[in-house]
């Protein structure tokens, strides 16, 4: 099935390319819709949720047939899939870890790029997500409201005068925006002025979550920055508010680089090598000491101290050692002791210090 | 007023309701953060706690019988009371932000700052949008009537059900067309 095609590939947003996306992984918009004629999720019964998601399908196949939603598109049964499928679209961030979780008629509709996702039957009704690399958030907010338009043209949303589109949580009304930028902050969190940081965005409203969003931990030194408000203001000073901390931010991290690299030049040149040398190695290996040895390798390159290997690389292989991505491209289900032994052949193998003649496979 | 767990001045005053009945706290704003945050356990529960914490701060100001008033409200078109409402932070139906306005007011300007929307507005105007929250009503009635084995009224809300779609049907259709 479609995915995977998936699972061997990796989305628009990894490759790693765009403007300053050596800290900046990604740019993210989120637009959250309801139908008018539905009660929200928490309150809608099996019947309504399967005639919400059957009006949706019905809608995206419209619009697949008249080419103005790409016919490559998936549209996924997210109810009938198996645990591990569904956990494989949360690792790719196509889909959230409430969407996996929740039970009843839900989908997603998934670009083969991984450009857009669009969730139906999450916490709201529709969930619309565009992902671009880099830092690109008015492309994104330009492709969100588009998809949004498409829809609705045949469609009534959820909306009031005075306040807007109506989400089932208050914190998402008005806009139903979250603008959301990635960035990779090791050296701020190696200098310990990260805390710092977080602190003084939360003081003009901007949150601050892990690698897989709300409640999350920051992995391998990911965090997304996101816009706390949704209210009362425009789609544009939203997505400007986050879009003009980003260069503050990029400048902080760079800073930290710079006296990583000038004031402990060999501690930060052993603690990137020991990394890219245990990567290379190793035989058994966790997901979390992954993500953290990844991320000294990502800056490690970023800073020239890594000559021969491309950020993409390194980016998929973030995503590609998670758990169910490990498990789809072995193509069998394996225990936690077997996947810690998986990850680490897969990280040889892409990391190229396996000769041939040696038992691992490719 | 002194803070009932500290020496400091008490800027809140939060009504609580412990097994039902209503407890006074007069607390600093320290203590009431401390106080309102949910314990581990809690929060692991309701993972976006943020909305249910903020929905605790409505109880400021009200008296205890005020907001057990309140708690037990529900709206006419989904049938959530505001209790559930503040307990999982999450509304049940578009008609909600109607029927709880007052009471949500304060905690919108606590999240947002503001109260009043002023970005995109969906070409299709939902002129039909009273008639669409009576479906959302009507659904549920029908559903209670079956459960009930009230079949005559069931099939009476059937019949109003489908009438109501038709025409919000025919509305989008035609705007739909003329695109």
């Amino acid at each position: 099935m479609e995915l995977d095609g998936l699972a061997n590939s990796s989305g628009e947003w990894l490759k790693g390319s765009g403007p300053e996306s050596d800290i900046v992984v990604s740019s993210r918009i989120r637009l959250a819709r309801n139908l008018a004629d539905f009660p929200f999720i928490s309150r809608a019964t099996e019947a309504d949720r399967t005639e919400i998601e059957r009006s949706l399908h019905g809608r995206v196949e419209e619009l697949r047939a008249s080419g103005e939603v790409p016919t490559s598109t998936f549209y996924i049964n997210v109810e009938e899939l198996e645990g591990i499928d569904r956990q494989f679209l949360v690792e790719r961030q196509l889909i959230s870890r409430e969407h996996a979780e929740s039970e009843g008629a839900r989908a997603v509709l998934v670009d083969p790029d991984e450009r857009f996702s669009v969730m139906i039957n999450e916490e709201d009704h529709l969930r619309f997500q565009v992902m671009q690399s880099g830092l690109s958030l008015e492309s994104a907010w330009e492709l969100a409201n588009r998809l949004d338009d498409l829809i609705e043209d045949k469609l009534t949303y959820a909306f009031s005068d005075k306040l807007g589109y109506l989400t089932a949580c208050p914190t998402n009304v008005g806009t139903g925006l979250r603008v959301s930028v990635m960035l990779h902050l090791p050296a701020l969190v190696i200098t310990r002025q990260i805390e710092k940081v977080f602190r003084s965005l939360q003081k003009i409203n901007l949150a601050v979550r892990g690698l897989y969003g709300e409640g999350s931990q920051a992995m391998g030194d990911f965090y997304q920055v996101s816009n706390q408000i949704t209210l009362g203001q425009t789609e544009e000073e939203l997505t400007k508010k986050v879009a003009d901390v980003v260069p503050v931010l990029i400048d902080y991290e760079r800073q930290a680089r710079e006296f990583l690299v000038r004031e402990s030049h060999e501690t930060l040149h052993d603690r990137v090598s020991r990394a890219y040398g245990i990567l290379r190695t190793a035989q058994t290996i966790s997901s979390e000491e992954t993500m953290h040895l990844l991320s000294s390798v990502r800056m490690g390159v970023n800073l020239g101290l890594i000559g021969e290997l491309p950020i993409p690389t390194i980016n998929k292989l973030f995503i590609h050692t998670q758990p169910a991505h490990l498990q789809k491209i072995a193509g069998s289900e394996l225990e936690s002791t077997e996947r810690n032994i998986e990850r680490a052949s897969y990280l040889r193998r892409h990391l190229e210090i396996d000769k041939p003649g040696n038992p691992s496979k490719n | 007023m002194k803070c009932q767990r500290c020496e400091r001045q008490a800027t809140f005053h939060i009504t609580d309701l412990i097994d039902g009945k209503p407890n006074e706290l007069h607390l600093c704003e320290e203590c009431a953060q401390t106080f309102l945050s949910p314990s581990e356990e809690e929060a692991s529960e309701v993972l976006p706690a943020m909305a249910g914490l903020l929905a605790q701060h409505l109880a400021v100001g009200e008296t205890a019988d005020d907001l057990a008033r309140l708690d037990q409200r529900c709206c006419p078109i989904c049938g959530i009371s505001f209790l559930e409402f503040r307990k999982q932070g999450r509304l049940g139906c578009p008609h909600d932000y109607v029927y709880f306005a007052d009471e949500l007011e304060p905690l919108l300007i606590n999240i947002h700052d503001q109260s009043h929307h002023i970005g995109k507005v969906p070409k299709r105007c939902s002129q039909g949008a009273d008639q669409q929250t009576q479906l959302i009503r009507l659904r549920r009635e029908m559903k209670e009537a079956i459960a009930t084995e009230n079949y005559e009224e069931a099939s009476k809300l059937r019949d109003q059900i489908r009438e109501i779609s038709g025409q919000v049907h025919q509305a989008g259709g035609s705007e739909g067309l003329s695109q």
